[in-house]
């Protein structure tokens, strides 16, 4: 929107600081709170849990961030994150590929998939919101038509170390996203890469006089989310042990809410790794708490819809007052 | 979003050839020819009874797509509607069970969901909010507040006179009366109104309609306010057809409305379409997972080949207003 907003200037860190520091106190708030009305909620064993079970979308959130910040949006991936468990699966019991082969083949797909996002939206110009809905359609579709609404199951015992072992007393999953996460937070913060992504969501066609690549970058930042939901697959059947054609249905939710959450606008152009982790660890408390209160998951995604527009709504009405 | 719009504001020619070259012409030889296709392959899918079927089973998603039409030639997007649908279901089911009367059920609805879409609209044109991320708010609001307010309840002993879908108008079965009314209500105000051109005005360049002395924010309003009331009636059609109402939504029907939109050739670059297109394409989709059944394809495929039909509608839209652009600089 605005061209000044993200111009790494002097304003920009200042805001971004601003609106961090204040989701943290919000997340240190509500942390108290819950731990206050719970005994069980602040104890290691819960938090180090909590942490396993928000990896699958705390991965996505890393390369959406990106594509936020681009402008555009991804809402395939749990589309994506079906149809890499599927062929995990399906590539394992029906090829007969060992595991190792079958767990390489299902990123494959993932980026693959994500590739075909970037592909047709960089060169055809269609829309992403648009491309990713026609291939969440599709994505799910092959997803179901290939395993047949047939489940997987019997993986061989070590394949279950990354969902479900724990390294120093941390769950593996948990290890993988904190490196992914710093990468990621790195890759936006300090190279050209990604600064490239906040040129391309301030003014993409500025960014293209400057001579930067910009549909190679989109094209990288699509085929990293599909490689992203792919991994995602991969930790989510290995955690559960069954494979199933409705696996990561609803995703695109909760990995939105937590990059918007996390202070990324939706107009593209600003955001930060850093904001997207503490929107993530938001959602996945609120999650936790209200369960722990006895509020039944499905009321749980009332509380993300609401929250995904408020934090739009404040994002939004702060910017323009600034402007 | 991204450059381009051509607005096509201007009524198309009315040349024999263009009528035929149209896409609501394509869609409606695409119906017959399939029809007659799979009717080669296996007679019993051109049994009267399939084919009402077919019709009766899916009048619900022509309808709500009148209204996704609207709002996606506008320039927004909506996929709240399956759930709203599912939300509107149980609401008029409960109505009717709980003893009010027949009217009360089948208005209450269409009026709820008017009130829902106008709010939704609302924000995304005053408060400058994008619709995707309004709608994917507003989606999980109602899938979520359905399940836990009726803890996944069916709705069984609905009274007689409820099921609307069973009446017939003047020989004609009522969805499919209610299909047609609707389409060709709305198509012709689309095209004759001033109202109606405002919203492809809204849609092909925001700026230029409000030049024009027309106000985008207001326009985008009564779209969704629109899109609200064929949400409304397309519910009246499904949740009096049904003898059991679940409380849950329709999995993947905002898709399925959406897809139907899209493939009728509503451009999703906003601006251009029909209502008529959006109608006959619900048919088509309907009728291909039905063919899929008589000719031994596992009906597990058809939700990638609902994939693949969208998929491919977009791209051949945007690569033909490319051509066009380009010819029109040409003269």
């Amino acid at each position: 929107m605005s061209v000044f907003a993200a111009s790494p200037g002097r304003r920009v860190p200042k805001w971004l600081a601003r609106h961090e520091t204040l989701l943290a106190i919000i997340l240190v708030a509500a942390l108290a709170g819950l731990g206050a009305f719970n005994n069980r909620f602040l104890t290691v064993d819960n938090l180090l849990n909590q942490g396993r079970l928000m990896t699958e979308i705390g991965l996505i959130a890393l390369p959406m961030t990106f594509v936020i910040i681009t402008g555009g949006i991804d809402l395939s991936v749990g589309a994506i994150v079906g149809l890499s468990a599927v062929m995990l699966g399906y590539s394992w019991k029906t090829f007969g590929f060992p595991l190792p082969l079958a767990i390489a083949f299902a990123l494959a797909v993932g980026g693959l998939a994500g590739f075909v996002n970037g592909f047709v939206i960089t060169r055809v110009k269609v829309p992403p919101l648009i491309m990713t809905i026609a291939t969440l359609a599709l994505y799910r579709g092959l997803a179901e038509g290939v395993s047949q609404a047939r489940s997987v199951r019997g993986y061989p015992e070590w394949f279950y170390g990354l969902g479900q072992g724990e390294w120093l007393g941390v769950p593996t999953q948990l290890l993988l996203l904190v490196v992914l996460i710093v990468i990621a937070g790195v890759a936006l913060d300090r190279t050209t890469f990604g600064r490239t992504l906040y040129a391309i969501g301030s003014n993409e066609t500025a960014a293209r006089f400057s001579a930067l690549d910009v549909d190679r970058t989109k094209v990288v930042i699509y085929t990293l989310s599909g490689l992203a939901s792919g991994l995602a697959a991969v930790v989510l059947v290995s955690r559960v042990t069954t494979t199933r054609m409705d696996m990561g249905m609803g995703y695109e939710l909760d990995v939105i809410a937590a990059v918007v959450l996390g202070g990324t606008s939706i107009f593209g152009g600003a955001g930060t790794i850093w904001g997207t982790v503490i929107g993530l660890v938001m959602i996945q408390l609120l999650k936790n708490g209200l369960a722990l209160t006895g509020v039944k998951g499905d009321a749980t995604i009332v509380v993300i819809g609401v929250a995904l527009i408020m934090s739009t709504l404040i994002a939004s009405s702060l910017q323009r007052r600034r402007e | 979003m991204s450059a381009i719009p051509v607005p096509r504001l201007a009524l198309p020619r009315a040349g024999i050839f263009r009528r035929f070259a149209s896409q609501e012409a394509l869609l409606a030889l695409a119906v017959i020819g399939l029809a007659i296709a799979v009717g080669f392959v296996n007679p019993r899918f051109l049994a009267y009874r399939n084919l009402a079927d077919i019709l009766l089973g899916n009048a619900y998603i022509a309808i709500a797509a009148i209204g996704m039409s609207m709002v996606i030639i506008s320039g927004n997007i909506d996929i709240s509607v399956g759930a709203l649908i599912g939300v509107l279901a149980t609401v008029s089911g409960s109505l009717a069970v709980a003893g009010a009367p027949t009217l009360v059920a089948w208005i209450v609805p269409v009026v709820l969901g008017v009130l829902v879409m106008a709010a939704q609209g609302a924000v995304v044109a005053y408060l400058r909010i994008p619709a995707i991320v309004v709608t994917l708010g507003m989606m999980s609001i109602l899938k979520g507040g359905l399940i836990s307010v009726t803890g996944g309840k069916w709705i069984t002993d609905l009274p007689q006179g409820f099921h609307l879908a069973d009446l017939n108008l003047l020989g004609v079965p009522m969805p499919v009366a209610i299909m047609v009314v609707a389409t060709a209500l709305a198509a012709l105000w689309m095209r004759y109104s001033a109202s109606g051109r405002a919203i492809y005005a809204t849609g092909g360049n925001a700026e230029a309609a409000r030049l024009c002395g027309v106000n985008p924010q207001r326009t985008v309003v009564m779209v969704f306010a629109l899109h609200g009331f064929f949400a409304g009636i397309a519910t009246l059609v499904y949740a009096t057809q049904l003898r059991v109402i679940q409380s849950t939504t329709p999995p993947g029907l905002e898709l399925t409305v959406i897809t139907a939109a899209v493939v009728g050739g509503v451009s999703i670059l906003g601006g251009v379409g029909t209502v008529v297109g959006a109608t006959l394409a619900a048919i088509l989709i309907a009728e291909i997972t039905s063919a899929l059944v008589f000719v031994n394809i596992s009906p597990y495929w058809t939700d990638s080949l609902r994939g693949g039909l969208i998929l491919a509608t977009v791209i051949a839209d945007i690569v033909r207003r490319r051509r066009r652009a380009s010819r029109g600089r040409r003269i």
